[in-house]
C-alpha cells in the first residue's frame, strides 16, 4: 500500500502517518501540508504544497500513490478566514480529486475527513441524524458551506471514478488531550459558555477513535458516507460537571453578537455554528460504521471522563507533550544518509 | 466515583504515614481501561491500539454518568419531581378517571393519540401522568419543534419527556425502543379553537401519525379526553397579536378574565373522564418505503371518527362539567 496524507500538520494527518508508518505492508507514506508537521514521524516523506494544491497532481504521478487520506479540511472557521478556508476546503479538495481521478491515476481509494456541521442544528432537526439524512436549515458559515460543497465534490467523483473505493467520515466534535476543538478549548477555559436556559443534548467522539476510523477505513474497503461519534449523548451541563467546570450563561437572544467582544478579547472562541450546538445541540447515529466493522473505544461519557482526567493532569504538570520542531535537515540526515545505519 | 478513589489514596497514605501508589487493580472495570489508556499514552507518547478488522475486540472503555437524562433528553428524576408536584392536581382538581385502562399494554411501544383542547393544554400531562403512575412505562410527548427554542422552558419539556415530532423521533420511539408515544394529531388547530367549537375534532393532519404507526409496526391507542375543553376554554383570539409574537395564536381564555394574569397558569376544576378506545392494529408490513396514501387517510379518518363517537357518548352521560 502507498498512501498520501493530506494535512500531515493536523492532528489528524499526523497521527494518521504514524499510524500508517507501524504497518509493515505500508510500503511509502508521502505527506503533505501548507506547514511543517508537528509530530515526529520516522519513514514519512514530507512535502509542502500551497494550500490549494496545485502540485499535487505531479506528487501522485511520481509516487503512483494508491491511497489516499484527506484530512485537510477546516472545520473550525475560527482556525481561518473565510478566504482561506474557501482555498484549503474548496479548491484544495477540487485539485485533490482532480488529481486522484486524472486519466493513468492510480489512486484506488480515498478517504475524506468531513464533519458533522453538514447536518447544521436547528430546532427542526431529527433526534439522530442519519448519513442519508439532508439538514433541515440553511448553512450559515462559510465552513458549513464549504464542506458541503466538497462532499458534493466528492459524490461527483464517486460517481465518475467507479474503481475508486470512496469513503466520506463524518466527525462529530473530537474531544482529546492532544487537540484544540472549539468545545475542546472552551472547556480548557476556568468558565464554560452555556446559553441561557438551553441544555442541548451534546456527543463528542475521543481522539483514538477519530484516528482508529480514519484508519479503518484505509484499511479495509468501506464505500460510502458514514456518521463517526461516540455512543450516546448527554446535557451540556453534565460535560460541564464530569470535566468540574462552572458555566457562564449567555444571553439566549442576539447571542452571536453577545459572543464577539469575548472572541475578539480571546476569552471564548465559540465560531457561530458551535454557538448553533450550545442551542440545539446534535447528536448522529453511528450505527451505520459499526455495521461496517469498526468498533469504537470509547463512549460518550467515556470521552468526556478521558478528557476531564487529562484537564487534571495538565492543571498539574502543564503541557506534557514535548513540543517537536521539524528540521528538514535533521530530518533528512536521518532517512536517506548513507552514514545512518538502518535496521530494516 | 473518581472522587472517591482519590481520597480512599490520601487516606491510605495518612494510615501508612509514607506516599504509597493507588492500586490500579482494585478500581472498577470502566476506570482500569482509562487509566491503563493513560498510562500507554505517557510511555510511547502516542495513541493506543486501532481497531483492526479480525483483531479480537479492544475492551470497551465506558463510563460512569452524572445525570439521568436519556438520549431523548427526558430524566426520570425530573419526571418523578413532576409528578409529585402535580399529583394533587391530578387527584384533587381535575379528579382524573379512566375508562379501560386495562387497554394500554404493559410492554412494547404503542402510539397513543386523543383530542387535544385548552389554552394551554393540560390533557398532555394528565395522562402522561396517569400512565406513568398506574402503568409504570415512560410516556415520551410529541409536539411542535417550536419548543426546543424556547429558553427554560424548551429545557423544562425536554426534560418532562417532551421530544419533538419529527418522524424518524417517533419511529426510533416506538420501533427501536417499544416505548409509548403520545400525539395530538390535530395540533395546535385544536388549542387554539375557541369554546364555541368545543368537543368537535379537527382534522387529524394528514395522517402521518398512522404511517409511523404502520412503519413503525405498533398498535395506534386512541384515547378520548373530556373535560380539558371547559379547564381553560378560549373566548376569543388576536391573530395580529399571534403574528406579531411569532406564535400559532394568541388566545385570550376565561380564566385570564376572571383571575387576571394568574389565569396563565390557574386552570378551572374541570372533571376529568379518559376513555381508552380499543387498540388500532394495521394489517401491513413494518419497515415498508411508503404506504398507500388513501390507505392512510382513511384509517387516519377512522380514528378520527371513533374518538369522535367516544367524546359525544361520553357528553351524553355527562351531568356536570364540575362533577362528572
Amino acid at each position: 500500500m502507498r498512501v498520501l496524507v493530506t494535512g500531515l500538520s493536523t492532528f489528524w494527518g499526523g497521527r494518521v502517518a504514524q499510524e500508517l508508518e507501524r504497518r509493515p505492508d505500508v510500503e511509502v507514506v508521502v505527506g503533505v501540508d501548507t506547514t511543517d508537521p508537528r509530530i515526529p514521524l520516522e519513514r514519512t516523506e514530507f512535502v509542502r504544497t500551497d494550500s490549494t494544491y496545485s502540485i499535487l497532481a505531479r506528487i501522485v504521478a511520481a509516487t503512483q500513490v494508491d491511497t489516499v487520506v484527506h484530512t485537510h479540511l477546516i472545520v473550525d472557521s475560527t482556525q481561518a478566514s473565510g478566504r482561506t478556508l474557501h482555498e484549503i476546503n474548496v479548491i484544495g479538495t477540487m485539485s485533490l480529486l482532480a488529481a486522484a481521478g486524472a486519466s493513468g491515476s492510480p489512486v484506488r481509494k480515498v478517504v475524506l475527513k468531513s464533519s458533522g456541521l453538514v447536518y447544521g442544528a436547528s430546532r427542526a432537526d431529527p433526534y439522530f441524524f442519519r448519513e442519508e439524512m439532508t439538514r433541515t436549515s440553511a448553512p450559515t458559515t462559510n465552513v458549513e458551506r464549504s464542506l458541503l460543497e466538497v462532499e458534493a465534490f466528492l459524490r461527483d467523483f464517486a460517481d465518475d471514478s467507479p474503481h475508486v473505493t470512496v469513503t466520506l467520515l463524518r466527525f462529530t466534535n473530537v474531544l482529546g488531550d492532544d487537540l484544540d476543538t472549539p468545545f475542546a478549548l472552551a472547556l480548557r477555559r476556568p468558565v464554560v459558555p452555556e446559553i441561557l436556559g438551553f441544555d442541548p443534548r451534546v456527543q463528542f467522539v475521543h481522539q483514538a477513535d477519530v484516528v482508529g476510523a480514519l484508519m479503518y477505513a484505509t484499511n479495509n474497503d468501506v464505500p460510502g458516507v458514514y456518521n463517526v461519534a461516540a455512543d450516546g449523548n448527554m446535557p451540556w451541563s453534565e460535560v460541564c460537571t464530569l470535566v468540574g467546570k462552572p458555566r457562564v450563561p449567555l444571553s439566549p437572544w442576539l447571542t452571536n453578537i453577545a459572543a464577539e467582544p469575548l472572541r475578539r478579547l480571546r476569552l471564548w472562541d465559540l465560531p457561530p455554528e458551535a454557538l448553533q450546538l450550545l442551542r440545539f445541540g446534535r447528536t448522529m447515529d453511528n450505527t451505520r460504521y459499526q455495521q461496517a466493522g469498526f468498533r469504537y473505544q470509547y463512549s460518550n461519557v467515556a470521552t468526556v471522563e478521558a478528557f476531564a482526567r487529562g484537564l487534571r493532569l495538565a492543571k498539574t504538570i502543564g503541557d506534557k507533550n514535548p513540543t517537536y520542531r521539524y528540521e528538514r535537515e535533521v530530518e533528512d540526515f536521518f532517512r536517506h544518509s548513507p552514514a545512518v545505519i538502518r535496521n530494516d | 466515583m473518581l472522587l472517591g478513589d482519590d481520597s480512599g489514596w490520601l487516606l491510605r497514605m495518612a494510615d501508612a504515614d509514607r506516599p504509597k501508589r493507588p492500586d490500579i487493580s482494585a478500581v472498577p472495570g470502566p476506570d482500569v481501561d482509562l487509566v491503563a489508556e493513560a498510562e500507554v499514552l505517557d510511555q510511547k507518547g502516542q495513541l493506543v491500539a486501532v481497531p483492526w478488522r479480525g483483531r479480537p475486540d479492544e475492551p470497551r472503555v465506558q463510563g460512569v454518568r452524572r445525570s439521568d437524562v436519556d438520549a431523548w433528553g427526558r430524566s426520570e428524576h425530573m419526571r418523578a419531581l413532576t409528578r409529585r408536584l402535580y399529583d394533587p392536581i391530578y387527584k384533587h382538581w381535575h379528579r382524573v378517571e379512566w375508562e379501560h385502562f386495562d387497554r394500554l399494554p404493559t410492554s412494547g411501544g404503542a402510539l397513543i393519540v386523543a383530542n387535544h383542547a385548552g389554552a394551554i393544554p393540560p390533557d398532555a400531562p394528565a395522562i402522561m401522568h396517569g400512565i406513568e403512575t398506574e402503568l409504570h412505562r415512560k410516556v415520551y410527548g410529541l409536539a411542535e419543534n417550536l419548543f426546543r427554542s424556547l429558553p427554560v422552558v424548551g429545557t423544562l419539556w425536554a426534560r418532562g419527556g417532551g421530544v419533538a415530532a419529527h418522524p424518524d423521533n417517533a419511529y426510533r420511539l416506538l420501533h427501536d425502543e417499544g416505548q409509548l408515544v403520545l400525539v395530538f394529531p390535530e395540533g395546535a388547530k385544536a388549542t387554539g379553537k375557541r369554546f364555541t367549537e368545543r368537543y368537535q375534532l379537527h382534522r387529524f393532519g394528514r395522517g402521518g401519525f398512522v404511517e409511523i404507526a404502520m412503519r413503525a409496526g405498533v398498535p395506534v391507542i386512541p384515547i378520548a379526553v373530556v373535560g380539558a375543553e371547559e379547564a381553560m376554554p378560549i373566548v376569543f383570539k388576536s391573530s395580529r397579536a399571534a403574528k406579531m409574537l411569532g406564535i400559532p395564536y394568541f388566545p385570550v381564555t376565561a380564566n385570564m378574565l376572571m383571575m387576571g394574569p394568574l389565569g396563565l397558569v390557574g386552570y378551572f376544576p374541570s372533571k376529568f373522564r379518559l376513555r381508552v378506545l380499543p387498540p388500532v392494529h394495521f394489517d401491513v408490513a413494518a419497515d415498508q418505503e411508503r404506504y398507500s396514501r388513501s390507505r392512510v387517510m382513511d384509517e387516519s379518518e377512522r380514528i378520527r371518527q371513533t374518538v369522535q363517537e367516544a367524546l359525544y357518548d361520553m357528553l351524553r352521560t355527562r351531568r356536570s362539567v364540575w362533577f362528572g
